[in-house]
């Protein structure tokens, strides 16, 4: 986009204003036509600067109470070499977490207002992570299915036409591609060893295939797709603006048909049954079928107030508010250190 | 450090040299599991990252350290037989990394005073007569110094900071300072093994590490704890009570699944 008229950021005088924001949109939007990547001193139209926040923030939020269902089982890990692998997949979220709350600061935000927010209950994480993590075979389920679905839904993300974004997601997509590898080797072991091992493993598929399946690419947005005819078109039209916006590239059900066929031939490999009786290959589709989610009973199961739910974020806000005397003297230092004032840092503030 | 051992004499080391490396292993482990506890708890995110990253390096020493004791003692027992399956007074680490922390403050003190103490430890070792152990120092000895560094510098940021954050580091500092004796405790173990030029003599060690620690401090603003008392026993585990529940989570897992495969 670089020399484009979009780029000089304009302030048009009173008169013309209206106009003036009609055109760069119009060159935004072509521009995005062509593939072209925007950046942080590019103009941009606000609703497409909400749109990244809110998404990247609900990102960078999911990385960090991710890290609660599995981080709650490092202690417990049965195995050195399995602690290990664990450490470096939490640690890897965490940092997952930096990248993408720095690409949110881009757009001219900061970590402590997303914190703030997510404390708040303000901004949401994948409500995936609202369930439970009860036992180890969780871990494994947890990093073959959510983190295989969260690879799938970005992977696409790679190429969004945010720069910030798209470079963020690039680290993130290899790493979390590991992950998914890591997991599904976890089962592996457990389907492999003792009877009680297999049950562990099948009893944590049963328990995180739907979440996976619903939760990590949300419900269906597109008219065609049926059930809840109002949710299905609200979200299809927010769905068309951000494919138009090169910030989504597919739309859910595509990527959850895409997961499906995924997870398939590996389940089968693994000797695992995925709890969906409705899933058959479909020879004419070139996909497998599988059974529709009943949204209404999903969503009357799984609000935002269950006990997990204010579990993670009761967890998140008090280390938060434990650690506020370490950051204020982490502030107080830097800026004794500097010699200057402190307002304008922008490591998690204080407070 | 350098003399040829065989025969009966080079079993007798061997033994003793199991022993020692378990010690150290357990350190490492015990430390970890510890560092465990933070994740997802830390003051930001980058302490989560920062933490989660050192324990890492420690399960890495764990990992080694256990699994060359079951050679070197002849029962071929695995880095996982010692980590799951052994009884708390089985466990020979020193009481510094077991005992509760109580805050961030005093998780900084411990790590001030292990991470001191390891590198010097470990560049030792890289000298000693056993080839597996001196080329796992020269990589721990690495490892550790970045350990060290992080440890150092908040140190130095918390006793500078905030009235708040010094007068917590001086209480970290107080809690876990009367533990730190034992890390240079020479019992007969030691005393055999250094003779035989296979670990350094705690007591030049001991000398450096109070130097360093003391010019942290210093650099701090903070006091060097005098402690009236010096906690000792882990080595022949002899443990304190808060160490059955953490050792119990540590296996409970392991142990639900006999014979099982991970």
């Amino acid at each position: 986009m670089t020399g484009s008229p979009a780029r000089a950021a304009a302030s048009p005088g009173a008169g013309e204003e209206a106009a003036s924001q009609a055109r760069l949109t119009a060159e935004f939007e072509a521009l995005l036509a062509e593939g072209e990547t925007v950046e942080p001193r590019d103009w941009m139209p606000d609703g497409y600067r909400r749109m990244l926040i809110r998404q990247i923030a609900q990102h960078a939020h999911s990385e960090i109470i991710g890290m609660q269902p599995e981080g709650a089982w490092l202690t417990r890990a049965p195995s050195l070499h399995r602690k290990s692998v664990l450490l470096a997949k939490v640690q890897d979220e965490a940092g997952h977490g930096l990248y993408l709350y720095s690409a949110a600061e881009t757009l001219g935000v900061d970590r402590a207002e997303l914190l703030a927010a997510l404390h708040r209950g303000q901004q949401r994480y994948a409500a995936t992570f609202n369930h439970p993590a009860l036992t180890w075979a969780d871990t494994g389920a947890v990093a073959w299915l959510t983190d295989g679905a969260a690879v799938i839904n970005q992977a696409p993300l790679c190429h969004t036409s945010y720069g910030p974004y798209a470079r963020a997601m690039r680290r993130v997509c290899q790493e979390e591609a590991f992950h998914v590898r890591q997991g599904y080797d976890l089962m592996k072991a457990l389907c492999e060893g003792t009877p009680a091992q297999k049950a562990m493993a099948q009893d944590a598929v049963d328990r995180w295939w739907l979440p996976a399946v619903a939760l990590m690419f949300g419900p269906p947005d597109t008219e065609a797709a049926g059930g809840d005819a109002k949710t299905a078109a609200l979200g299809a039209a927010v769905s068309r603006r951000a494919i138009a916006w090169g910030i989504k590239r597919h739309t859910n059900d595509e990527l959850r048909q895409r997961f499906v066929d995924h997870c398939v031939p590996q389940a089968e490999r693994l000797g695992l049954t995925l709890p969906d009786p409705g899933i058959r290959w479909n020879e004419e589709r070139g996909h497998y079928d599988f059974g529709p989610v009943d949204w209404e009973l999903y969503r009357g199961a799984l609000g935002d107030d269950t006990h997990t739910a204010r579990q993670r974020l009761a967890h998140r806000v008090a280390a938060h508010e434990d650690g506020a005397w370490v950051r204020e003297a982490a502030a107080a230092y830097a800026a004794r250190q500097s010699g200057a004032d402190t307002a304008g840092t922008s490591t998690e503030a204080v407070a | 450090m350098t003399e040829t051992v065989t025969g009966p004499a080079r079993q007798g080391t061997d033994a003793a040299l199991a022993r020692y490396a378990v010690r150290l292993g357990d350190d490492a482990l015990v430390l970890a599991q510890q560092l465990c506890g933070w994740i997802t708890r830390a003051p930001t995110i980058e302490e989560d990252l920062a933490l989660s990253n050192i324990a890492l390096d420690l399960v890495g020493h764990a990992r080694t350290l256990l699994a060359l004791g079951g050679r070197l003692d002849g029962t071929g027992r695995t880095e996982d037989d010692f980590a799951f399956l052994r009884t708390e007074r089985e466990f020979t680490n020193a009481l510094l990394v077991e005992i509760p922390d109580g805050d961030f403050a005093g998780t900084v003190a411990r790590q001030l005073a292990y991470t001191h103490h390891a590198v010097l430890l470990y560049e030792a070792l890289a000298a000693s007569t056993d080839p597996e152990l001196a080329a796992f120092a020269v990589r721990a000895a690495k490892e550790v110094a970045y350990h060290r560094r992080h440890a150092d510098d908040w140190v130095v940021r918390l006793g500078l900071g905030t009235a708040e954050s010094a007068r917590r580091m001086r209480a970290g500092l107080e809690r876990v300072w009367p533990c730190t004796a034992e890390l240079f405790e020479e019992d007969a173990l030691v005393r055999g093994l250094t003779a035989a030029g296979a670990v350094p003599a705690p007591g030049p060690l001991r000398e450096r590490w109070h130097e360093e620690v003391a010019a942290v401090l210093k650099r701090a603003g903070l006091p060097l704890p005098a402690p009236k008392w010096h906690a000792t026993g882990g080595r022949d585990g002899l443990h304190t009570e808060a160490f059955g529940p953490l050792v119990a989570e540590l296996q409970s897992v392991h142990r639900q699944f006999p014979g099982g495969t991970w």
